[in-house]
């Protein structure tokens, strides 16, 4: 390979690269701007609430309760070494309500939800029902991707909030029914410690990541090759790609609202 | 009803469509007829919008196509219908919800109108009593013949079937074609379906165009066709391997391939 053809594809990968990402953007302008252009597609919203987020309970109640019961193991074996168990609770809530909650979670429903979204938009393509939509003079974006991405702004606080809440649970659970951690301490100091920015900081980063999952998994899905192979990849591409950018966005969303 | 002017449209640097200039006649069936990669279906998509042509203009009684805004195709494409070639039906949704879909999406009809108007086009296409079957449940054939129920449905100008009788066995395929006819001479719906399957096509068409490597290479009548002296159209209606349409489709030479390294 010579210079010239190293050049060329490092500009030719990074022209692909810029054009992605503008059409990404151009993407998700459009599916949110349907969402403000009667007539609205609330029941179509509805289903994807139910799909996103009632559907996506029973994972987040178990990851939810054992990372919040891993944290109250690992934390007391931190903390007793100086002799602070009683900081258990707030160390616990902290990491959960500030970190955990808002990123397992995001990472759990695009695991289960933004997987098969993806596949969804990938198979209509394939079968042209997307094609359909259009002959039938309803817009596709509209239709089913703009109700996802509502659905999962709305769904993934929601489901933030449930997982905060059993991760919290699961603490109490193993450092104080099993490790015996005084439970008046436990709740005690993180009450006195969690304070409402750290909530409203989980809530803010909760909706950026619904947004994040529904967008970028709708995305991938409307934009693979209408082959079979093309969204086997998509569907890889997806969680691989939104978990990503899950986590950067994290990084940058905590170091703006510290 | 449609005309169209020197459309020309590159597909990855191949020229799907060469200036190809052409009329569809009100009322009537017409057949684009063409072998896989002939630019057909190429064509028929730049039609109805779903492609925008590199150049060329669409008239669509008088409405010229390619450079409307959407909104604007939208309201066109309420005059259309268009049965896909596996008939795109929403799979999530029973058969009785897929025809009133675009009703619901564009009209405010009471319930029992909808109702009464999708058992109306089941009974078209001879499948009333379906409503409740999934399109899992359903044969290829009823696939299609459901699928074109909901084509019709908001009693279309113009019909666009693409490939309809592809993959059907020859009953279901004489199904189809007898329905296109049928609703063509009824319905007084102008016709276009784009194809490969000769005999079908003879039987339904009262034009054909027929399409090589993007090019119109003859157009008329079946009669017309049938005695055309055009090389490639006698070699694609008798169905011949080797013709002017080679059977080999690389120029290199096969020794000088094989023993030069």
């Amino acid at each position: 390979m010579t210079a010239l053809d190293l050049t060329s594809l490092v500009g030719r990968r990074t022209i692909d690269l810029v054009r992605t990402l503008g059409r990404s953007f151009i993407f998700l302008f459009e599916s949110v701007s349907y969402g403000f252009v009667p007539p609205l597609k609330l029941r179509r919203t509805v289903e994807q609430i139910a799909f996103i987020g009632a559907r996506s309970v029973s994972i987040i109640l178990i990851t939810g309760a054992f990372t919040g019961m891993v944290l109250g193991l690992q934390g007391y074996y931190t903390l007793s070494k100086f002799g602070s168990e009683g900081l258990l609770g707030s160390a616990v809530a902290l990491s959960i309500i500030r970190e955990l909650g808002p990123v397992l979670s995001a990472l759990m429903v695009t695991g289960r939800a933004g997987s098969s979204m993806t596949a969804e938009i990938g198979i209509m393509k394939i079968t042209e029902q997307t094609s359909a939509l259009e002959m039938m003079a309803v817009n596709p974006i509209k239709h089913v991707v703009t109700p996802k991405i509502f659905a999962g702004v709305f769904s993934l606080p929601l489901l933030t909030g449930l997982f905060d809440v059993i991760g919290i649970f699961g603490g109490y659970l193993v450092g104080v029914k099993l490790l015996g951690v005084n439970e008046g301490a436990y709740f005690g100091e993180m009450a006195r410690s969690v304070e409402f920015m750290d909530i409203y900081g989980g809530f803010v980063k909760s909706l950026v990541f619904g947004l994040i999952v529904a967008w970028l998994c709708s995305f991938k899905g409307y934009t693979a090759t209408a082959t079979t192979e093309g969204v086997a990849t998509a569907t890889t591409d997806a969680v691989v790609v939104t978990s990503v950018t899950i986590l950067i966005m994290d990084y940058i969303l905590t170091s703006f609202l510290l | 009803m449609i005309r169209i002017e020197k459309l020309r449209k590159n597909y990855n640097g191949l020229l799907a469509t060469d200036d190809v200039t052409c009329r569809f006649l009100k009322g009537k069936v017409t057949v684009i007829l063409g072998g896989s990669g002939s630019g057909k279906s190429t064509l028929l998509k730049q039609v109805v919008g779903l492609e925008k042509p590199d150049s060329g203009e669409i008239y669509f009684e008088d409405r010229e196509l390619t450079r409307l805004t959407r909104k604007e195709l939208y309201e066109i494409r309420k005059k259309m219908g268009m049965l896909f070639q596996g008939a795109a039906l929403f799979n999530s949704l029973n058969v009785f919800e897929n025809l009133a879909f675009p009703l619901r999406e564009h009209t405010k009809l009471a319930d029992s109108v909808i109702r009464t108007m999708v058992k109306m086009k089941l009974e078209l296409v001879g499948l009333r009593g379906m409503e409740e079957l999934m399109p899992s449940q359903l044969s290829g054939g009823m696939l299609k013949r459901i699928g074109l129920a909901r084509a019709i449905i908001m009693d279309p100008q113009v019909v666009f079937y693409d490939e309809p009788t592809s993959g059907l066995d020859p009953i279901s395929a004489g199904v189809i074609n007898k329905l296109i006819v049928d609703l063509n001479s009824t319905l007084g719906v102008t016709s276009v379906v784009v194809s490969h399957d000769i005999l079908s096509s003879f039987q339904i068409a009262d034009w054909m165009i027929i399409l090589f490597f993007g090019k119109k290479i003859a157009e008329g009548t079946p009669d017309d066709i049938r005695k055309s002296e055009d090389p490639r159209v006698i070699q694609f209606i008798n169905g011949e391997p080797e013709g002017p349409i080679p059977f080999n489709r690389t120029d290199k030479n096969y020794y000088e391939d094989i023993l030069i390294p």
